[in-house]
């Protein structure tokens, strides 16, 4: 870690009107959950309302959307306009940089998506089955490997954003829809199946089971971030657009 | 300086005034530069070759192959689905495709098209900011409304390639193998509406986010955001009220539909063409007009606004 590096990294994310962008996640999580218990009568089914607001919509969609704009945000901007080698020529070890960078995407997410999943979850369905709870640390954990996995494609390629998007979109939601294989390798599901343990029995589904869900998600953490520091060790600038 | 009478020099007189026998410093030779007396191209011209190469650059070509790999990897991805589906109807021998050519689009289709337009529309615009190269483009002959027509329209024809192709397949096959010619000449016309929607409203929104960022992340991620998300909010909001998340009831909470782009092409094309869809809720003909006004407002508006937004750079 860095102090530095985090400050000037969360300056480039979050500066001028950047944190508008981000904004929308958590202003959207908690206007649909007042929304929909403002609305809901009786007979509404609150659980299934819950399961599909900050599961769906939070953990399905929106957390994936803010860990690519963090997770890319954080580094692949820095190389995009060059400014990276400015960072790179300091007498900084390269894993001090990817880390630093990782930490401060991680922490976004989590400001920007667990906190208003708790909020919303409580303003949902209160305590009930502890799904607030739940879902919250699915996304704790899922924002954590998102941010991770998209840091990496960051370096990797110019194109990240895009490829991230493929990733979160078809392979997670549409390829994952029709196949039940590809569930085994979505960082949503380890996320489902970390909230399905903490949840009420039968209150959440999950695909994955448990410790497969935990190996996976330090496996996709540690092996990202290394991969990282390796790449931004052999960085080449292209123009190329 | 071997024939001096072609090329006189200017101030041959000067340094033969100036002291005699002292190295005249500072000659400037005309060398026989002449200005363009040909024909000018004009404005239209200048505007059509934006529009083409607006065009190409939407698929990559005339570019490195880096940049070809996302659109055409789209482009199949939307097509081959459609070729399964033709191939799976002809071996089977069936009187019908398994899917019509508006829901195709609406079902398979959306999610493709959609990054297409999302990953395509920055590379249109932001580039040209980032870079700070529209200035060279205002220097030319044409003026700020034929940048934005030219590059609107580049957007709007690759999406409708990419949204026709995997139609244009369908019907094909669907003729070839011997299928009912008028039904689906007629579903086929249908689809190709839908199909014109869809590119001219996902161009609109698209165009105007990528319009407001240098940044192309920053615009492909905004834009696939509002695309996607709103149509997942769009379908919470009408489940709610619709008691409990089954959506089937019609009534007044299908007109969340109104919030997300997609849906409300897709729910305006299946009224006005009478077709049962896949997605129930669709408000009634009040609703289809709705809709139809809402496309027309929001392609207007996103129009202007591009408009002002080039109005000074």
């Amino acid at each position: 870690m860095n102090l530095t590096v985090a400050r000037l990294t969360v300056r480039g994310l979050l500066g001028r009107r950047r944190a508008i962008l981000l904004l929308v996640v958590p202003v959207l999580l908690l206007l649909m959950a007042v929304v929909a218990s403002a609305s809901s009568t009786a007979d509404t089914d609150k659980h299934d309302l819950t399961v599909s607001i900050l599961g769906t919509l939070g953990l399905g969609t929106l957390v994936p959307l803010l860990g690519l704009v963090v997770g890319t945000g954080v580094i692949s901007t820095e190389i995009d306009d060059g400014s990276i080698v400015y960072l790179l020529a300091k007498p900084l070890p390269r894993r001090v940089i990817i880390t630093t960078k990782l930490a401060v995407a991680v922490l976004t997410s989590w400001v920007f998506a667990a906190v208003p999943t708790l909020i919303a979850g409580l303003i949902l369905d209160g305590t009930a089955d502890r799904l607030a709870l739940a879902y919250t640390v699915g996304t704790l954990v899922a924002g954590a490997a998102y941010s991770a996995l998209f840091l990496l494609l960051g370096v990797v390629t110019r194109n990240a954003v895009v490829v991230g998007l493929a990733y979160a979109l078809v392979w997670e939601s549409l390829v994952g829809n029709f196949v039940k294989g590809a569930r085994t390798l979505s960082i949503q599901q380890w996320g489902l199946s970390i909230a399905k343990t903490i949840a009420s029995p039968g209150a959440i589904t999950a695909d994955v089971a448990l410790g497969a869900a935990i190996a996976l998600l330090v496996i996709v953490i540690v092996a990202t971030t290394a991969f990282a520091t390796v790449r931004l060790a052999g960085l080449t600038l292209s123009s190329d657009d | 300086m071997t024939n001096q009478s072609d090329f006189p020099a200017l101030t041959d007189g000067a340094a033969a005034d100036a002291a005699p026998g002292a190295a005249p410093d500072g000659v400037i030779h005309n060398i026989g530069y002449r200005g363009y007396q040909g024909p000018r191209l004009g404005r239209g011209y200048a505007t059509r070759s934006l529009f083409v190469q607006g065009l190409r650059g939407a698929f990559g070509l005339g570019r490195s192959g880096r940049s070809k790999v996302l659109p055409m990897l789209m482009l199949a991805a939307i097509t081959l689905p459609a070729a399964l589906v033709v191939t799976i109807a002809i071996k089977g021998g069936e009187a019908q495709l398994s899917t019509d050519y508006p829901q195709y689009l609406a079902s398979v289709g959306l999610l493709f098209a959609e990054i297409f337009v999302a990953a395509q529309a920055p590379v249109l615009l932001s580039r040209d900011l980032r870079y700070a190269t529209v200035p060279l483009y205002f220097s030319r002959p044409i003026v700020r409304a034929d940048y934005v027509r030219a590059k609107a329209a580049a957007l709007v024809a690759a999406m409708l390639i990419v949204t026709g192709l995997p139609l244009l397949v369908l019907y094909l096959g669907a003729l070839l193998g011997g299928m009912d010619f008028a039904h689906n000449t007629e579903h086929f016309g249908m689809g190709l509406l839908a199909a014109l929607l869809y590119s001219v409203v996902f161009s609109a929104v698209a165009l105007v986010i990528a319009a407001a960022t240098p940044r192309r992340g920053f615009g492909v991620a905004a834009i696939m955001g509002v695309l996607v998300v709103t149509g997942i909010v769009a379908t919470i909001i009408a489940g709610l009220s619709a008691g409990g998340l089954r959506n089937d009831g019609a009534n007044g909470a299908t007109w969340a539909y109104l919030i997300s782009p997609s849906s409300v092409v897709d729910r305006f094309v299946n009224q006005v063409c009478g077709l049962a869809s896949d997605s129930p809720g669709t408000p009634g003909m009040l609703g289809a007009a709705v809709f139809g006004l809402e496309i027309v407002a929001l392609v207007v508006g996103a129009y202007l606004v591009l408009l002002r937004r080039y109005r000074k750079i």
